[in-house]
């Protein structure tokens, strides 16, 4: 692969349809691990699905027969409570057995109930949030400095843009024209204890990134060709950090946890696991 | 200290291209010896250390080593986290250095008193932590923690701080070095009280007293044998340390322990209580012992009691 500041915008063999289907099967691993291993998060997960399969499936350049290859994209998942559906896309990408998702949160797996590094394709532990996007510009700042041909995506959630780490590495961004790096916010409208509105507005989001000298650009974060586009075009502007606001749905997916805070918590019983297949169109 | 420091980075930087160094906003008059030599490799990551760890951390990821840099409580309190999560985790290389650890900022207040980080630092993971006594120590530790793979915590004092060491003094990871011997009593300290010690030894000698001298420049790896060896061979142990409680003192009494050694010990080290008064860093140590007098009547009072006896 060619070194080059621009994303692949050429779908291949995956298809938007062929992209979408992977999004619905990862949601389909998210809603077994969770409700096996009696986690979390759930909502968390089915809302970034689609971006993680295009992310994984389009866009980013990597290799699971080699996850360390030096020059290979690095992704970090900031929202680091959406373990499962990472770890399904990781598995469901060749970086480990898909069988081990089983072990999900149980005892001695190295699968933890936040993503982990030591798991293959895993760049970064998060759990803690607002640690993402600073890692993230080091990552891009050496690669910049090193004239390294990576780029850095890092997906962060909404309510962590509460952290003022993250508005430290907003400010810091721009000011060393980090053009490889590239921040996709999950905004699905709610955080963990009440909707993004209410708890800390972020309101107008789009234009505090201008504000700040990043690209900005908004995307629907469930319609898979605007996403594909979208990450195909960065960087928007040379010699700016890009930023996508990805519109998403809590829950997205499954009708009975859509935009409900509750699914940042509960676990499905397995009558609603069996709903959520059937709404899914997947069976695992 | 911090001269030396800067001098040895830069000359390690000279022979190794992964150096990084990262500042949050603090350095004049020291830093710019590197940056105006490796501008690609320097930054200024502004008045936001959280962000400067993390992108320590990154950097670090991408196979530099890095160095953070700022003063007192500054590069280690607001970024705990990113230092706990980010770099100790993930078992990066990257050296944190705080400059003024301890009382040097003593007029400034207590924002600026770094008294805590030796304990708070002590307690991550995969973390080196050092606090060199003199410039001779400061230049062999920073050398050190370059070629280690893996996090350190540096405490270093300000600027001026006398030689103590001669010339070719040995320093190694996780070492103590011997001072001076004696059999009366093991003074161990570490980081900048050294130099107060040693007037308080030579004092000390004059009365008949021979102290041991240890100066222990690392809090993590500790050198348990020294401990146990002066506690063999000397029967009684004062600490002394520019720090509260969860410093060496604190070591040394739990490897004490541990060891089954119920022998005469004191820790010198300053109260939990915020010092609220501006005061000059010898001020502000000798107002709670931590002088020639204050040593030297520790120092006494436990090569005088029964070995099994507490001093307060």
């Amino acid at each position: 692969m060619s070194p080059t500041h621009r994303y692949g915008s050429d779908l291949g063999m995956n298809t938007v349809e062929r992209l979408s289907a992977f999004a619905q099967t990862l949601r389909a691993h998210a809603v077994r691990m969770v409700h096996r291993s009696r986690a979390s998060h759930l909502g968390s997960c089915l809302s970034m699905a689609d971006i993680l399969a295009c992310l994984y499936w389009n866009t980013l350049r990597i290799d699971p027969e080699h996850p360390n290859w030096q020059d290979r994209d690095r992704f970090i998942l900031s929202k680091g409570h959406g373990a499962a559906i990472i770890y399904a896309a990781l598995a469901e990408r060749g970086f480990f057995p898909v069988g081990e998702l089983k072990t999900y949160c149980e005892s001695g797996s190295r699968l933890t109930g936040h993503i982990t590094s030591g798991v293959p394709g895993v760049e970064l532990s998060s759990g803690s949030l607002g640690h993402g996007l600073p890692v993230g510009c080091g990552m891009a700042l050496g690669a910049k400095r090193g004239n390294l041909p990576f780029r850095t995506v890092v997906l962060c959630s909404d309510g962590e843009l509460d952290e003022g780490s993250n508005w430290e590495a907003i400010l810091f961004a721009p000011q060393h024209e980090l053009d490889n790096l590239l921040l996709i916010v999950d905004f699905n409208k709610i955080q963990s204890f009440g909707r993004v509105k209410e708890v800390l507005d972020l309101d107008p989001l789009a234009d505090k990134f201008r504000a700040f000298r990043w690209a900005v650009r908004e995307v629907d974060g469930h319609n898979m060709q605007q996403l594909a586009d979208t990450f195909a075009a960065v960087p928007f502007e040379q010699g700016r950090p890009s930023v996508v606001i990805a519109h998403t749905v809590k829950g997205k997916g499954v009708s009975f946890m859509e935009d409900q805070l509750a699914w940042h918590y509960k676990t499905p019983s397995a009558e609603q696991v069996e709903a959520a297949m059937r709404e899914l169109g997947v069976d695992l | 200290m911090r001269t030396a420091f800067i001098n040895q980075l830069c000359t390690l930087a000279d022979t190794d291209e992964h150096i990084w160094l990262i500042c949050g906003d603090l350095g004049y008059s020291v830093l710019e010896a590197f940056a105006d030599r490796f501008p690609s490799r320097y930054l200024n990551a502004g008045v936001a250390e959280q962000n400067m760890t993390g992108v320590a951390a990154g950097l670090a990821l991408v196979g530099k080593t890095v160095f953070t840099y700022s003063i007192a409580n500054f590069p280690i309190m607001r970024c705990l986290e990113q230092i706990r999560n980010d770099v100790c985790y993930h078992n990066l290389n990257v050296k944190i250095v705080s400059v003024g650890g301890g009382l040097a900022y003593g007029s400034h207040g207590y924002t600026h008193h770094a008294v805590e980080d030796l304990a708070i630092m002590n307690a991550l993971p995969n973390l080196i932590v050092a606090a060199p006594a003199d410039p001779i120590e400061a230049r062999a530790i920073t050398t050190i923690l370059a070629s280690h793979q893996g996090p350190a915590y540096l405490r270093l004092g300000k600027a001026g701080e006398p030689v103590l060491h001669a010339a070719g003094t040995k320093v190694e990871l996780g070492r103590a070095i011997q001072v001076a011997d004696g059999s009366d009593v093991t003074i161990i300290s570490i980081g900048g009280m050294l130099g107060t010690v040693l007037k308080a030894s030579d004092e000390l000698r004059l009365q008949g007293i021979h102290p041991r001298i240890l100066s222990m420049p690392f809090l993590t790896p500790l050198d348990t044998a020294a401990i146990l060896d002066a506690a063999e061979e000397t029967g009684a142990i004062l600490t002394v340390e520019e720090h509260g409680p969860g410093g060496i003192g604190t070591a040394v009494a739990e490897t004490l322990a541990i060891h089954g050694h119920a022998l005469a010990f004191h820790p010198l080290r300053l109260a939990k209580s915020p010092i609220k008064v501006s005061g000059t860093q010898e001020e502000l140590r000798s107002a709670q012992g931590l002088s020639v007098e204050g040593i030297v009547q520790a120092a006494e009072l436990l090569c005088r009691r029964p070995h099994s006896a507490v001093i307060r």
